[in-house]
């Protein structure tokens, strides 16, 4: 298949912010991902879909730097130019960039966020990890973010624990992208939410995607979350890509029989 | 010293200092280094000692492992030469090291501690041994050991901050009264063992070396003499230490760190110097604070001194 529209050939910047390379990480016999590679620009949403135990968010944890992959290897756009091989580097200078350059928005806000500190220490966190020292800025700078991810800043000073399941996902979106990261993974970011909530969430993320400019790899086993957020799709199956292009050519059009039964399998449409 | 069993006829069943010469040189071996590495915790095999860990098993070790016959041992509790914590640790030296003891800051070499650090400025050539409790400053924000001792490696402290913004966003000020976190020469983040944050401006550029021994966590980290010692804090709210309104209602001094004693059972209290030393040594040189007739009427101190 070949991509109508490369966003490369949009953007001024040319260059992949994200680039894998044959990704593989096996658990003993098993596969968990295999021979994944793909490119990603500056600004692009691809999204990752396939039914659960096919190797989604084994990817997304190689492609952020948690586990290390078994083979291949995950280039990053480094801010001086050129692409960087974060596995080659140093554990420090990937948990740096982890903090800085991209974000993790988890399934489990639990795994993502810090329950007992308030929503401005857990949005402030990164910025005092980056070395701010004045509260008042972390402060007023948290209560921007948890504005634009429409929590009311009155509740800067109440804990997660005090939080609804959609409030601690948006609270986990301002906690990322506070400290200005140029690519965001989020895995099932709308698991566990009610429909409604699940739209204000989605309209949300494809708002402050656009706005920012960030590039996202979104994972999601829902078919409508794909078609709403992202420009590019890739379906897996078993740990491997069986098909990817254009969210719309790949979900209005799908060529491997297992796309067209994912397809198929939607309610409605 | 002498790797002869110490002999005077009571305690010959004892090494010198309790401990056997192979453990001090282990624990020796711990010092350095962590002289070397400032702030840094360095492990060591922790002892079992004649006394219930958490009762400062750490510091006891590091004395024994540091104390020799020319040495004068001081020990404090809370300030305090007289309590039960402090009289058993000194006569513990006393007799397994025949230490000669004191209560004079001045005339000590050693001075172990628990909870503070003496009002009198410390000199050159003496050493301070810390009882510590908890040496991990990071604990309580982070469970995993792996992660903090990734955290130290790589100077990641953010994390000791957003327990001080916690502190300011719910009750507008730091409210972490002891065991307030430092850096030490500008690199590792150090708990300063449970002394009130009165007293970590007294830990900068000390004269005095620092030893600090958690025997439970069976840690040792040091500070070094001269060694920069700054309290983390906000550019917006600077570290700042305790005041009282009153000065001390024995001694009359407005420059120490005061507790508080309640003196009868209808709400009457005072604010006395928690350094005992410190106190009797200025009521020795006739100075009074306006609580002193009051406390001698109750025996809190000696009639002769009220006089």
């Amino acid at each position: 298949m070949t991509l109508a529209v490369n966003p490369a050939q949009l953007g001024a910047d040319p260059a992949p912010i994200l680039s894998a390379g044959d990704v593989s990480r096996f658990y003993g016999e098993r596969i968990g991902c295999a021979g994944v590679s793909f490119d990603l620009w500056p600004g692009e949403v691809l999204g990752i879909v396939g039914e659960s135990g096919s190797g989604k968010s084994t990817l997304l944890r190689c492609l952020a730097g948690i586990d290390r992959p078994d083979q291949g290897e995950v280039r990053f756009a480094g801010r001086a130019g050129g692409m960087l091989d974060i596995f080659s580097v140093s554990e420090q200078e990937r948990r740096a960039m982890m903090r800085t350059e991209w974000g993790i928005v988890h399934q489990n806000p639990r795994d993502g966020l810090r329950m007992h500190v308030s929503a401005g220490g857990n949005v402030g966190e990164r910025l005092m990890d980056r070395g701010d020292r004045h509260y008042g800025r972390i402060r007023a700078a948290a209560a921007d973010w948890l504005a634009r991810v429409e929590i009311d800043p009155g509740r800067i000073d109440d804990r997660p624990v005090q939080f609804s399941g959609g409030m601690q996902q948006r609270l986990q979106i301002a906690r990322v992208l506070v400290s200005g990261p140029r690519l965001v993974f989020m895995d099932e970011p709308t698991g566990g939410l009610d429909v409604s909530v699940q739209a204000r969430l989605l309209d949300l993320v494809r708002v402050l995607v656009r706005d920012l400019g960030l590039a996202a790899i979104i994972v999601t086993h829902d078919l409508a979350v794909a078609r709403l957020l992202t420009d590019r799709l890739m379906v897996m199956k078993a740990g491997r890509v069986v098909e990817q292009g254009l969210t719309d050519q790949v979900l209005d059009d799908p060529q491997h029989p297992y796309t067209q039964l994912l397809t198929s399998a939607i309610l409605s449409a | 010293m002498t790797r002869r069993a110490y002999d005077d006829g009571r305690t010959a069943a004892y090494n010198y200092a309790y401990l056997d010469e192979q453990t001090k040189r282990m624990i020796r071996r711990a010092l350095l280094k962590a002289v070397a590495v400032p702030g840094y915790q360095v492990p060591f095999g922790s002892r079992e000692m004649p006394l219930a860990r958490g009762w400062g098993t750490g510091g006891i070790q590091i004395t024994a492992a540091i104390i020799g016959p020319a040495d004068t041992l001081k020990v404090i509790d809370q300030g305090a030469d007289d309590t039960t914590n402090a009289v058993s640790i000194r006569r513990f030296f006393e007799r397994t090291a025949a230490a000669r003891t004191t209560e004079a800051t001045a005339a000590a070499t050693i001075i172990q501690t628990r909870h503070r650090i003496p009002e009198q400025p410390l000199a050159a050539g003496q050493i301070l041994v810390y009882q510590v409790p908890l040496p991990e400053p990071l604990r309580r924000l982070e469970p995993r050991e792996a992660e903090t001792r990734k955290m130290h490696a790589w100077a990641e402290y953010g994390l000791m901050h957003v327990r001080l913004y916690e502190n300011i966003a719910r009750f507008g000020e730091v409210t972490t009264t002891y065991d307030y976190p430092v850096a030490v020469n500008g690199r590792y983040v150090m708990a300063p063992s449970p002394i009130p944050k009165f007293d970590n401006p007294k830990m900068d550029m000390c004269p005095a070396l620092q030893l600090f021994g958690a025997g439970r966590e069976k840690r040792i980290y040091a500070v070094p003499p001269h060694t920069r010692v700054v309290s983390l804090d906000f550019e917006d709210h600077p570290f700042r230490i305790q005041s009282w309104t009153e000065p001390c209602g024995l001694c009359g001094a407005t420059d120490t760190y005061l507790d508080e004693v309640v003196t009868d059972d209808r709400g009457g209290r005072m604010f006395v110097c928690s350094d005992s030393h410190h106190c009797e040594t200025r009521r020795a040189e006739g100075h009074h604070g306006p609580m002193l007739a009051a406390a001698a009427s109750i025996h809190l101190v000696e009639k002769e001194d009220a006089a």
